[in-house]
This record gives structure tokens, C-alpha cells and sequence, in this order.
């Protein structure tokens, strides 16, 4: 018998207490949160019992009913009773109080969550009359509730108030001792907190007040949930911030290169995936890595951390020599002239790097030469014969993308020597029939080569102690953790590390001559080079790792790599590098519903974006905003303007606005004197839970659900000026312009605020704001201390500059020229459905007006007109399939008409203001 | 709801006198009055006492592992499946049909209380899916048919099909 259990987990609590009491002898394996133990359950449950059958149990009342079954302990029926009542009404109340007092840190809040329950127990327990819940000995009952209870009941800070016989029955010493030691396990002695990471990965209970609980997926605007509780305790202890004022010495100092680690300091090394040099980096690649990382590195320098952020081109390979020969350059040219651009783009996105090296340096030879030959010491490489194909008339061996031939799976014609195109089966190159070398359409002859190969079944259970210890203590996200996972579970295999090529760091052993590394053992180096060329003193940051934290940022499909490969390489060196902490991965961004794709001239790319005359900062804002954090999202044109137009213009930029026109109009440019009353207290308490929030989720580099933190606290501000109406009350007497000056103030110091959170998503507006204010630079070292501070930075007195709209509306003409440019040309092969309402333009609707421009309007609001017409062509259009059905017609034609018909309710419901998405089919019977 | 289950399983076990119920707070939680003690409280509760009641003791399981996977359904039934959301049954007529896959009954081999209840409980969710869904969760919808199959269980509700005979196995229909 096998239990499964995890640290931090309060269900594991109940099972382990279980074992104790019962004596029952069971094998206890302490696994990772994520672990699937049970196999037929999707989501991870722990506690998990393999029975001697081979069964599961995943239910923790299941498991310690039969622990005690099997110790000869039955269970009575007023034992099942109080078992299912913790499961129904016990379980759901304690699982939304954890979640307050451990993710959301209002302990507060608990004992009303709880009262309903813990009164029911108090009551039982009274009536009772007995010194256990079932009688006069313990049961599974007393086991299971009092294990339950456990960690609310011991933390006195939760003042959930006397309650007699609960205590009584409590400490009473027979379960005690077992359960205490049960939750010395679990908790580890820190109590609550001990819970927290599991928490973290528990969906918010529904019916908690949280407001982290919804995924940013809508419009925050449109998610609007029901007014926060804010207790008089939270808004004291808000006004008693904001009164204190901004530290008296900076607490930065400007950045002095080189940076090194330093004593005492949080220091934090940044890598972003290096972006390959022979092409344009498209927004899907800057999303994913460089401009992820500038948000974390810009927020972790106000934190004060001690940070080094470190990026450059990936240079050699293959694929640089086909881009060369395909411009009719050298490699290095190409190399210079893309790192150029590079470089450009990135300096346009203002991606504020320490420094942007390349991976084709002296550097890179002597530091990728130096741990092969440590590799090789330690014997952790191996020999093998590879058969390869060469063509004899360019003088060399072909790599997989050079040669072409027919499949030998599904016989098309044009299969790459990877991949066929048509069946997208894999293929290994010698396998293609008729092959043909793309260059010079010779047929090359198979030879065989002999490769190295990093021997990494030999490094897997190093590698596996490693991750078990980087993923539990580091933040690794979900898609990483499970990539990471499956190549894990599907076996290590030996991984060729050279290649016969030109264009690469030479392999410096004497039977390798003439072959370059392969480009996934090279290429990781790079961040070791890049830094050794940006300081002499580089092995402080990569030899360090007890000083050092290390975060790989990228998107998903370089996880391997970075979690697997790099590590085994750095592990077989033996030389003490600092290995990967936390390792933070994006999905996929799409380009309108479809794939960026440069062939195609699908997509925008970086050296495009500056060309729109739309600014930075609003390109960072909506990448950001859409940042495929947890699953895959879109860029949509229409969607950016609508989010600049809404969010931006009309939420923030109109806030703070607003709220420096207030002073320099009605207080002649000086900040008002300020009265705080309730309601002003209120609104502190609340900005400053979103800064809270705001900080929590970008510590966990949850850079896309903290930006919604941000809008929200303008949308607070927003309805504050507008409930108290400071234009108004500036014209009526002494105390409703005292008013108006306490309003105003308080609006002017929540934007001065804003500008200190915009900072790291768009660093230009974030600069301007405060330069608009006049606000001292310390405002921004004060504000995003310990949990966040919310304190009044611009005081009564202070003189503000002068104010002017921040952001400016994208017209719908404007980005259906954007959107026309940048669609790419319509290609024929794609099925229609696959296209947006607005590109389908091949078939017009009936209803008159241009689609495209009704997207843009439908997703700010209702149109009635528009909805009239579209339900006229609804109805027709639906009359039509149904004749056509009647008529028994061709079913391609049905077909044609039926994707009109949904093509029209979907721009029906837009024009209604509703979401897109169909309703699904249900009960449809053939 | 829950206390028409409890009369639909009082007839299944042949018992001669209903009992009557009530049923408390908001989620309706069903109350049985009890003569000789304190009442019983919660659908899982009550059903096990009326199985002994019947002296039918195998409904329950007839060894500890089986009788703690029966009371494991049960607390499924009551904190899972009632209600469960919209995007939570995808993810538990996926599990189940993982689960089922080597099963003839929740319990095993042998007909038990969880097949009752869970049968119940899944009702609902069934009457909604369409054919192709059905098929999706084909292990599924084969245990369903056969409880509601199953001579005296269904009694409350419309039997529902499930299963399509494939008299064409060509994939285009």
C-alpha cells in the first residue's frame, strides 16, 4: 500500500493523521503538487492511496475511512454522517477561508466565512455531551475534522472567537499528538503560510470575493465583479500609509556597469531566449522573450533587486549559411546585417537590456571548447556512425533543410529532409526517395560521418534531483514544468552535439576536425559568452549559484533545452554553474486567428511596428495585455484599437488626465490641501489591495494578470471623480471646496501612483507622467516596497507642470489600412472558416455596411441598427438552408450556405453586443 | 431531487414502508427522521442506512477496499457532480471514461450503491451531451445504458439512448 502526498497540501494533513491513529503500515511518498498520481483523473489529486489491487482512492475521507477500516475500526453511521458533511459544507467554507488568509492575505475575512460551520460543530459538540464526536472514542470523524481544522484553528491570528466545546474537544489529547505531528509534516511548521504554494495552484473558490480568481482573457471592463468588502481595519491602516510620505534617501542608486552580484542582495540573472539571427523577429517572438523579460527586469530593479539582464543573436547553424546563400552573402555578413536589425527593433521597443552581445565571439569558442572538454573528461560523451547525405559537387555534407526528395510515407513530391510538408511526418533524411541537394539539384550519395554524442541517460538521475529541487523552490510555469515532465517520462536518449558544417564554434577535439558544434549545445553557451563580453567578471554570475538567481525566459517550444538539454551539458561540465531557478515560458501568439508567417507576409514584424506611427508604448501595452500567459492568444488589430481606445484613452489616460487638469485649473498648478474622510479611505484601502495584487502576481512573473491591476485602479479613480464631482463642488462654498481639493489631491497622488506601476509596461508614458507632475524620483523606490505602499507623494503644496493628453484614439480607418497592409495576400488553400468575420470578404453579406468596420464598433458596444439588419439576413439567409434541405441538395452546397448562415449570427451577436462565440450543438440527432 | 432518488432506491431494495424526509438549508440536503435516534443527514448517509436496513450489506462493498472506492463515489457524487459547471463536465465525463475503461461497475465487478448514485447524479449531464459527444465518451455512455438497464434502478427517469448501433462502420454518414 503506497500513500501519495504532498507538502503544503491541508488534504494531506487528514491521511497522515490517519495513519497515525490507525498504525496501519503504509509506504508514504512525498511527491510535487503537480504530480499525477491517480491515473484517469486530468487534474493532479493528492492525497492519493495505491491499494494493494491496484486501485486509487483520491478521495482523503475515502482513504483514512478505509486506514481505519482495516485496523479493525468500522465506521458508524453518524460517523459517514459527519464525514459527508466535511466534504459538502466544511470543505468548500475552509477552502475559500485558506484562500483568504494564505493567497490574498485578509485573515481577516476568515471568521465570517467560517462562522456557519464552526457554529453547526460547536452546536453538535454541546448537544453531544460526549468527548468525541461519535462518542466516548475516537473515530475517523474525529480524525478527519480535527485534521481539517487543524490549520485555521492553531492560528491565533484569525480570531474566529470562543467557542467552548469546539476547544474542549480540540485539545483533547488522544488525537492531538498524532495529528500535530501529521501536521508538523505537512506544514513544516510554518503554519498557514506552509500552504501557500499549494494554494496558489488551486482554482479560487467561487464564491470568495477575490478578484485574482478570473483569467484576464475579456476586457477587465466586462468582468466587473461586485464591489470589494473593504473593513474599517484595511482603510486605517491605508490612510496610515499614505500619510507617511516618501522615503527621505533614495533607495536606488543609477545602475553602474559592469553589475555584479553583490552581498546581501537578491541578485537575479535575466535570459531571454536568444532570437535566431536570419530573420525579423515577429511580435510572437518579442512577446515571448525579450519583452517579457524588460517588464520583469525594470520591475525587479524597483523592487531593488540586484538584476542583470542579458540577451544577444544566435548566429551559427544552417540555417545563417541558407539565408547567406540566399542573399548572395558571407555568413558573418548576414550575421552583422541581422544583428543589426536586431537590434534596432529592440532598442525601438525600448527593451532596456544590460547588454545584447552575439553568439559569434572569441568568448563563445573558448568558454562552449572549454566545457566540451570538461564533458569529455568526465566521460560523459559518446561515439556513434551517423549515415548522412553529401553532395559531391558543393563539396559537402547536406543538412536535413538542404535536401529535398518524395516521402516515403505519403510519395509528395517536394518532403524536406526532416519533415514532410503534406503528411508532416518525421523523416530522416537518408530515408527520402530520389533525393535532391536543394542547392545545385544534384543527387547526393549517402556517407557515413562519425558524431559525438552527449551522453545523457548517463546524466539523467543528476538531472532529475536537480529539477525535482528547481522546480519545487522555483517558479516554474505550468507548460514548462510539463514539457519538461513529458520528455522526462518518455526516456533520455543520446543527443548528437556535433555536425558537418562551416558556420560553427569548430570542435576543438583532433578527430572532429571539420565539424562545428550543433547549434542547441552551442547555442545556451551564448548566454555564458555574452555575459563573459560584457564583463571580464562573468563567472560571478554563472559560477555562483548559491549567490545567484537564474530565470530563463522564452515561449514554450524551447523548454527542452533550457530545462533539459543546457542543464545536462552544464551538470556534465562539473564546474559549479548556476543552473536554471525559475523558468518562465509563453504560449503561442497568433496573428489574427492564424500563424505569423514570413513566407506568406502574414504578420507584423518588428522592423514594421515603428512604421504604423502607432508609439511603443502602445505596441509593449497591447502585447502585454495579450500576453499568451497560461494559454495561446491573438493578436487581432481590432482588438488593439478597441483596447486603446477603452482602456487606455478612456480609462486611464482620461483618469489621470483628468486629475492634473483639476489641479492646474481649479488650484492654479498646486496640489490642494488634503482632508481625508471615510470615503476617501475607502478608496485608499483599495488601491492599495490592487497594488497588493499588482505585486504578487508580477513577483510570480504573472506579467499579464498584474497590467489588470493597473486598469483597475484607474477605473477606481474614475468613479470616485465621478461620484464626488470636483468640478462642481470647486464653485460652492468653504467646505464643498475643501471637498474638491481633498478629491483632486488624492486623484493627483493615485495617478502619480499609476505612474510608477506603468514603469515597466511602458516605460515612455510611465516617465511622462511624472514629469507632467513634477513628482520626485523617489516615488518610485518607495512605492513597490515589502507588499506595496501606497503614500501620498505629492503634497499639499506641491507645484505640478503642465498637463496633456497621454494617448491619442486609433480610428477604424487608420487600422483597416493597418489590418489590409499587414493580412497578407489571400491565399486560396485556407478553408474559408478558417478566417475572421472581416477577412472572409470573398462573400459578402447581405446586409449592407463593411463588416470589418462593424467588428471595431460591435466590440465597444451594441448597435441596434446594424442588429436589425443582420437579423433580417439571419432569417433569410436561415430560410435559404432550410429549402435547401428540403430540396434534398448537393451537401457541399448546404454546406456553403450553413457557414454563411453561422458566418451572419456571428456578426449578429457581435452587433449585439454579445460574445462571438457560437452556442454549442446540443442533442443533435442524426 | 434527492428525495426522489431515495424513494427510487427504497423501492429498488424492496422496502416496505417509505420513510419520510425532509430536507435543510439551501442545497436541499435530505433529512431522515429516524425513530430510535437522532435523524441522518446527507444523501450518501441516508442511502448506506437504508442498505442496512435492507440487510443488503454487498450494495456497500464486500471488502474494505471496495466498500471505501463505494463511499469514494458517493462523496464524488455529492461534492463533484451536483453542482458541477459547464466546463467542469467535460473535464469528469473524462475522467470517468478513463476510469471506466477496465470496468464494469464504479465499484469493480459487482453492482453497488456508487453505480446508483452516480447514475442519478450523471443523469442530467447525459440528457444534455449530443450523439457525437456521447461516442467521445464511449465508456461512458456504456456503463450508463447499462445501469439504467438494470432492472429496478432507473424507476424516476426517462431512460435515455446512448449508444448508436453501428450498422455502417464507414466513417462518413
Amino acid at each position: 500500500m503506497k500513500l501519495f502526498v504532498s507538502e503544503g497540501n491541508p488534504h494531506c494533513l487528514k491521511v497522515l493523521a490517519a495513519v497515525e491513529v490507525s498504525g496501519v503500515q503504509c509506504d508514504v511518498q512525498y511527491v510535487n503538487h503537480e504530480e499525477r498520481v491517480v491515473p484517469f483523473l486530468s487534474r493532479p489529486a493528492l492525497p492519493a492511496l495505491l491499494l494493494p489491487s491496484g486501485l486509487h482512492l483520491f478521495s482523503s475521507n475515502a482513504i483514512c475511512r478505509y486506514l481505519f477500516e482495516v485496523s479493525g475500526k468500522d465506521s458508524s453511521e453518524l460517523c459517514n454522517q459527519w464525514l459527508e458533511w466535511e466534504a459538502t459544507d466544511l470543505q468548500p467554507a475552509l477552502l475559500q477561508a485558506l484562500h483568504l488568509a494564505v493567497v490574498q492575505g485578509q485573515g481577516s475575512e476568515v471568521s465570517k466565512v467560517l462562522q456557519g460551520p464552526l457554529n453547526y460543530l460547536e452546536q453538535s459538540l454541546s448537544k453531544g455531551n460526549t468527548p468525541y464526536l461519535t462518542g466516548e472514542a475516537v473515530s475517523v470523524a474525529d480524525v478527519v475534522l480535527w485534521a481539517a481544522l487543524y490549520p485555521v484553528l492553531s492560528d491565533a491570528s484569525l480570531a474566529l472567537g470562543e467557542r467552548a466545546s469546539i476547544k474542549a474537544w480540540f485539545d483533547r489529547g488522544a488525537v492531538m499528538h498524532s495529528c500535530q505531528s501529521a501536521a508538523q509534516k505537512v506544514l513544516q511548521g510554518k503554519g498557514l503560510q506552509g500552504m501557500k504554494s499549494y494554494m496558489q495552484r488551486q482554482p479560487a473558490p467561487p464564491s470568495s470575493q477575490c478578484r485574482d480568481s478570473q483569467p484576464c482573457n475579456g476586457n477587465p471592463a466586462e468582468s466587473e465583479e461586485s464591489e470589494r468588502a473593504v473593513s474599517a481595519e484595511e482603510m486605517e491602516t491605508a490612510a496610515l500609509t499614505w500619510s507617511k510620505g516618501l522615503n527621505t534617501c533614495p533607495m536606488a542608486t543609477s545602475r553602474q556597469h559592469p553589475i555584479l552580484p553583490q552581498e546581501g542582495k537578491r541578485n537575479i540573472l535575466l535570459t531571454s531566449a536568444l532570437p535566431y539571427v536570419n530573420n525579423v523577429p515577429h511580435l510572437g517572438n518579442i512577446i515571448g522573450c525579450v519583452l517579457s523579460t524588460d517588464v520583469f527586469s525594470r520591475y525587479g530593479r524597483m523592487r531593488g533587486w540586484n538584476m542583470l539582464f542579458i540577451c544577444g543573436t544566435d548566429e551559427y547553424g544552417t540555417a545563417t549559411e541558407n539565408k547567406a546563400r540566399e542573399e548572395g552573402l558571407t555568413p558573418q555578413q548576414i550575421c552583422d546585417k541581422y544583428h543589426a536589425i536586431h537590434s534596432n527593433i529592440y532598442k525601438w521597443f525600448q527593451i532596456d537590456f544590460d547588454f545584447f552581445g552575439r553568439t559569434t565571439t572569441e568568448k563563445q569558442t573558448e568558454i562552449a571548447q572549454n566545457i566540451f572538454w570538461r564533458i569529455h573528461k568526465h566521460g560523459f560523451l559518446l561515439e556513434d556512425t551517423v549515415e548522412q547525405l553529401r553532395c559531391e559537387k558543393c563539396q559537402r555534407f547536406l543538412a536535413d533543410r538542404f535536401v529535398e526528395g518524395i516521402c516515403p510515407h505519403c510519395s509528395y513530391p517536394e518532403a524536406r529532409g526532416d519533415q514532410c510538408d503534406k503528411c508532416g511526418k518525421l523523416i530522416n533524411a537518408v530515408e527520402l526517395r530520389e533525393p535532391q541537394c536543394k542547392v545545385c539539384k544534384e543527387t547526393p550519395s549517402i556517407r557515413s560521418s562519425k558524431h559525438l554524442f552527449l551522453d545523457l541517460p548517463k546524466l539523467e538521475g543528476q538531472l532529475e534531483q536537480w529539477l525535482d529541487k528547481s522546480t519545487s523552490t522555483g517558479d516554474w510555469t505550468a507548460n514548462a514544468k510539463q514539457i519538461t515532465r513529458s520528455w522526462l517520462r518518455d526516456g533520455l536518449k543520446p543527443r548528437c552535439i556535433t555536425r558537418d558544417l562551416r558556420w560553427g564554434t569548430p570542435v576543438p577535439h583532433p578527430d572532429f576536425k571539420e565539424k562545428v558544434f550543433y547549434v542547441w549545445f552551442d547555442a545556451p553557451i551564448g548566454y555564458l559568452s555574452i555575459t563573459a563580453n560584457y564583463t571580464d567578471q562573468w563567472e560571478k554570475w554563472w559560477k555562483n549559484p548559491h549567490q545567484v538567481e537564474l530565470y530563463n525566459f522564452m515561449a514554450k517550444d524551447n523548454v527542452p533545452f533550457h530545462s533539459v538539454v543546457f542543464p545536462c551539458s552544464l551538470l556534465g561540465a562539473q564546474d559549479n554553474y548556476t543552473l536554471v531557478n525559475h523558468l518562465i515560458a509563453t504560449e503561442y501568439l497568433n496573428y489574427e486567428d492564424t500563424k505569423f508567417s514570413k513566407s506568406r507576409g502574414v504578420g507584423v514584424f518588428g522592423d514594421m511596428a515603428k512604421d504604423t506611427g502607432i508609439p511603443s508604448d502602445v505596441w509593449r501595452f497591447y502585447l502585454l495585455y495579450v500576453r499568451p500567459e497560461g494559454q495561446d492568444s491573438a493578436f487581432s488589430w481590432a482588438d488593439m484599437a478597441l483596447k486603446n481606445n477603452s482602456e487606455l484613452l478612456n480609462n486611464l489616460g482620461n483618469f489621470i488626465n483628468r486629475a492634473g487638469m483639476f489641479v492646474t485649473k481649479f488650484f492654479e498648478g498646486c496640489v490642494p490641501a488634503m482632508e481625508l474622510q471615510q470615503e476617501d479611505k475607502r478608496l485608499l484601502a483599495l488601491v492599495g489591495w490592487e497594488l497588493q495584487q499588482y505585486i504578487q502576481l508580477l513577483d510570480k512573473v504573472k506579467i499579464r494578470d498584474s497590467l489588470r491591476h493597473i486598469l483597475n485602479i484607474s477605473r477606481h479613480g474614475n468613479q470616485y471623480i465621478q461620484l464626488n464631482e470636483p468640478w462642481k463642488k470647486i464653485k460652492g462654498g468653504d467646505t464643498e471646496r475643501q471637498r474638491a481639493g481633498t478629491v483632486t489631491g488624492v486623484s493627483v497622488n493615485i495617478a502619480c501612483l499609476l505612474s510608477v506601476m506603468l514603469l515597466p509596461y511602458m516605460p515612455t508614458v510611465s516617465q511622462t507622467i511624472r514629469d507632467q507632475f513634477n513628482a520626485p524620483q523617489s516615488c518610485v523606490d518607495t512605492m513597490l516596497q515589502g507588499t506595496g505602499t501606497f503614500v501620498c507623494s505629492l503634497s499639499a503644496g506641491h507645484r505640478i507642470g503642465t498637463v496633456s493628453p497621454l494617448f491619442q484614439k486609433l480610428e477604424v480607418d487608420q487600422i483597416e489600412a493597418l489590418k489590409k497592409t499587414f493580412g497578407g495576400q489571400q491565399s486560396d488553400d485556407e478553408p474559408p472558416k478558417k478566417k475572421k468575420t472581416a477577412q472572409s470578404a470573398g462573400s459578402p453579406p447581405p446586409a449592407a455596411g463593411p463588416a470589418a468596420a462593424a467588428e471595431v464598433v460591435a466590440g465597444i458596444g451594441a448597435d441596434p441598427e446594424k442588429a436589425k439588419q443582420l437579423t433580417q439576413a439571419v432569417a433569410e439567409q436561415g430560410e435559404k438552408v432550410r429549402e435547401l434541405k428540403a430540396q434534398k441538395a448537393e451537401k457541399a452546397a448546404i454546406t456553403a450556405e450553413v457557414a454563411k448562415l453561422l458566418d451572419l449570427k456571428k456578426q449578429l451577436a457581435l452587433a449585439e453586443g454579445k460574445s462571438s462565440d457560437p452556442a454549442p450543438q446540443k442533442g443533435k440527432k442524426k | 431531487m434527492a428525495l426522489r432518488e431515495l424513494s427510487s432506491l427504497e423501492k429498488y431494495l424492496g422496502l416496505k414502508k417509505p420513510n419520510k424526509y425532509s430536507t435543510q438549508g439551501d442545497k436541499k440536503v435530505p433529512v431522515l427522521q429516524n425513530n430510535n435516534g437522532p435523524p441522518l443527514v446527507g444523501l450518501g448517509t441516508i442511502a448506506s442506512h437504508l442498505v442496512k436496513v435492507a440487510k443488503r450489506p454487498n450494495l456497500l462493498g464486500d471488502s474494505a477496499e471496495s466498500r471505501a472506492v463505494v463511499q469514494q463515489w458517493l462523496e464524488y457524487r455529492v461534492t463533484k457532480l451536483d453542482g458541477c459547471t459547464k466546463e467542469d463536465t467535460k473535464a469528469i465525463l473524462k475522467d470517468l471514461n478513463l476510469y471506466l475503461q477496465d470496468k464494469v461497475y464504479m465499484a469493480g465487478n459487482q453492482f453497488t450503491l456508487a453505480d446508483t448514485f452516480m447514475y442519478f447524479g450523471i443523469h442530467p449531464i447525459i440528457v444534455d451531451l449530443s450523439v457525437q459527444e456521447k461516442e467521445q465518451y464511449v465508456n461512458v455512455a456504456r456503463w450508463f445504458d447499462h445501469i439504467q438497464r438494470c432492472p429496478g434502478v432507473r424507476h424516476h427517469l426517462p431512460p435515455l439512448a446512448v449508444l448508436r448501433n453501428r450498422i455502417y462502420t464507414s466513417k462518413h454518414h
